[in-house]
């Protein structure tokens, strides 16, 4: 597009690695495609078993959840607009923020998962067994993409905490943000999975 | 510009960090790492070579010669492993993208080369994890590479370690489309529009587009094999509710699109080298250009093309096979513009052009067998027969394989600044060329009448058809040794090369072979297309 900025080793090139990011963020949608298209043929196939087993699904647990991430998608978004106005401060602080909120999210994830284990419900247990195939089904996609995103949250926190890691020693600044920023864009992707999430499983009753 | 004089350091004499081998395996240099490629596939592609000459070995005769059933399913699956994800998939992209793509657009480097170096290592990893899995667990997998369940998830081999290692090497192949796109978009030299592009960087482009979209989709289907194989949850079997189809789907949603990240570079390439030998420009530069996105874009909308006699609606067949006969359209755009480029060229019959024609010809067998598999009426008669073995082979070796040996011919002396013997390499390409006729064709008739694919044993009137067959395969293997002799002798013994020993118009052909670690001393600024030669010029 642009041909005057060529030279990677002379200037820095943020609009590529924005690019090379956005690309990455591609793969991932493509990567919870896959999972979201079993999803929706199984529901198509099995509605009432579907409906039925989301009454299972703590609504409460989910909704918390949607809101401690939505939350920690603003307090990214903010800590990059406190570092583009230069104050490192409280671009740390509301970083740090986000790093709470997501080891919040996995805590509260954590306690659902357990919940559902007490009550014999995992992979293959006697007890779902004994159910209906779709509601088979639905615990399974359950498992697997509340899983798989969970797995995302933990690499978004280790992202988070390397950039912390970063702004403390000074790699990361106000005429320097780009790797700041992109974690910002993976921890948006993440979130917006969830969006997704939340309804297709718990709000499906 | 064209200087050859020694004072020029190449990429080869660079003083980095590391000496020794961890001057490569740690390099960050596009070179580097494009001879890593070149150097680990070629490795892996001997293995599967030879497990290809025991397979047809075994198919000699009837009944058990030397190998047991359960090995032969071990060898099969092993076979299409590594061809496909160590050999095929990378095989144009990976080595001679990371060496000519950033030379081609005129940059020093590729725009991530930290993530390039790690892509190697993720397929390097993958690699010798696929070969680990051969030796722990139950064995090899016996599944064939498409890996369906529910077999995959019942037999006692060792699935998940080799599933893994595809994934692993899948990853690699997306960062290395991510960098490719980026590279492309951000990193072309002043004055290298869109339309300046040479084509192979076009065709780079669309198969890092490919990369991209389809390779997550196997990523997260190999993934759920190892979590049925480990906790059962039934998403593909039937007794929990599980539809073992929609593997099948999600599987060919990648590897549909797959087969055109193996052969788009591949038409790149040729579209490199035929303007080159015919001292011509290429006819139809947009046409060619285009028609690769059209390919990308089509060919990932067919997958269920694989899947006619699997169980589908009527519809979903009729849809498919359309849109599969769609994809023939751009591909034939590119074969007319290639046979147009050469009316009224002075063309010079080197050995890059020989392996070139050779892909023409067998490329067009093996497209327009294709195009007979796309019938659903035809398909249903030879799906899972010998017939779709043939296909498969004269579009991946006679098209993607035939394009690598000539890309190794056509850009051998620039990377490694060697001539070697021209007779012996057109030799070569001639008894490829015959052994791989003679090695594939019988198997369009054997699968015609109805010999299954993917059996070790067979019933007396195929005889004759794997005898054949079988010889071809030696055929092949010997002009196979012969090449690298070829090659390999003239590393050390070869004459130097000049810095353009074929007149190339394209920018590699401008700095010296081997290249310089930065490629330009200044950034050039580029005024003209890639193809406009001398001649034409003056004219």
């Amino acid at each position: 597009m642009n041909q005057e900025k060529t030279n990677a080793e002379e200037h820095r090139d943020d609009t590529g690695a924005k690019i090379g990011m956005w690309l990455f963020l591609f793969t991932e949608i493509l990567l919870f495609g896959g999972m979201f298209l079993l999803y929706s043929v199984y529901r198509s196939k099995n509605p009432l078993d579907f409906h039925q087993a989301a009454f299972e699904l703590s609504t409460v647990a989910g909704t918390i959840n949607t809101l401690i991430l939505i939350t920690s998608s603003l307090t990214m978004a903010l800590s990059i607009s406190a570092i583009q106005k230069g104050d490192k401060k409280l671009s740390k602080a509301f970083l740090i923020m986000t790093i709470i909120f997501g080891l919040l999210f996995l805590v509260i994830k954590y306690f659902e998962w357990g919940a559902k284990f007490q009550h014999g419900i995992y992979p293959n247990s006697p007890e779902l067994l004994d159910r209906e195939q779709g509601e088979i089904l639905f615990f399974s996609l359950y498992f697997i993409m509340t899983g798989l995103h969970g797995l995302h949250v933990l690499i978004g926190i280790f992202l988070l905490s390397f950039m912390l890691f970063f702004m403390v020693r000074e790699t990361i600044g106000q005429n320097d943000f780009i790797k700041l920023e992109n974690s910002g864009l993976y921890w948006h992707l993440v979130d917006i999975v969830w969006i997704f999430l939340f309804p297709l499983f718990y709000l499906v009753t | 510009m064209e200087s050859n004089s020694p004072a020029i350091e190449s990429f080869y004499d660079e003083k980095g960090k590391y000496s020794g081998i961890f001057s490569w395996i740690f390099s960050t240099n596009h070179k580097r790492i494009g001879l890593l490629y070149l150097a680990s596939m070629l490795f892996f592609f001997s293995i599967a070579v030879t497990i290809g000459i025991l397979m047809r070995l075994e198919l000699i005769a009837p009944r058990s010669t030397i190998v047991t059933a359960r090995t032969y399913n071990a060898l099969f699956t092993l076979h299409g492993v590594i061809m496909i994800f160590l050999f095929v998939i990378p095989g144009l992209p990976a080595p001679f993208g990371n060496f000519f793509l950033p030379i081609l657009i005129g940059a020093r480097d590729m725009f991530f080369p930290r993530l390039n170096l790690l892509s190697w290592w993720l397929f390097i990893s993958g690699a010798l994890l696929a070969v680990t899995a051969l030796f722990t667990g139950g064995g090899f997998p016996d599944t064939g590479w498409t890996f369906y369940v529910p077999y995959s998830i019942r037999t006692g081999t060792n699935v998940s370690l080799a599933v893994f290692a595809v994934f692993l090497i899948g990853f690699s192949s997306t960062l290395t489309g991510m960098n490719v796109i980026t590279t492309i978009h951000r990193l072309r030299a002043p004055g290298m529009k869109w339309s300046r592009m040479p084509l192979f960087v076009w065709g780079l482009y669309a198969t890092g587009w490919i990369q991209i979209l389809a390779t997550p989709v196997l990523a997260i289907t190999l993934m759920l094999i190892i979590i049925e194989r480990f906790f059962g949850v039934g998403l593909f079997d039937p007794a929990k509710g599980g539809d073992p189809l929609l593997f099948q789907h999600l599987f060919w949603i990648y590897s549909h699109p797959a087969v055109y990240i193996m052969i788009l570079p591949a038409m790149g390439v040729v579209s490199e080298i035929i303007p080159v030998f015919a001292r011509r420009t290429i006819f139809g530069y947009k046409f060619i250009a285009f028609s690769s996105l059209a390919i990308a874009a089509l060919g990932s909308l067919v997958w269920a093309h694989h899947m006619f006699t699997s169980g589908m609606s009527e519809t979903a067949i009729w849809v498919f096979s359309l849109l599969t006969f769609l994809v023939a359209v751009p591909s034939g755009i590119k074969i007319f513009n290639w046979i147009a480029t050469l009316y009224k060229g002075s063309i010079e019959v080197d050995t890059p052009f020989l392996y070139i024609m050779s892909f023409i010809f067998l490329f067009s067998i093996g497209g327009l067998t294709g195009l007979m598999q796309g019938a659903v009426a035809i398909d249903v008669h030879v799906h899972d027969t010998y017939f779709i073995v043939a296909h498969f082979h004269y579009v991946m070796f006679g098209g993607a394989g035939f394009v690598f040996f000539g890309a190794l011919h056509y850009w051998f002396p620039k990377m490694f600044g060697k001539m070697y013997r021209e007779q012996t390499a057109k030799l070569a390409c001639l008894i490829l060329f015959i052994g791989f006729n003679v090695l594939y064709f019988p198997m369009f008739v054997l699968g015609w009448q109805g010999m299954p694919r993917r059996y070790f044993d067979y019933l007396p009137r195929f005889h004759a058809g794997h005898f054949i067959s079988t010889v071809g395969s030696w055929i092949v293997v010997t002009g196979l040794i012969l090449m690298f002799f070829n090659l390999i002798r003239s590393l050390f013994k070869g004459e130097k090369a000049p810095s353009n020993p074929w007149g190339g118009a394209t920018l590699e052909w401008q700095i010296s072979s081997p290249p310089p670690t930065d490629n330009f001393e200044e950034i050039p600024v580029i005024v003209r297309g890639p193809y406009v030669f001398k001649k034409e010029a003056s004219q």
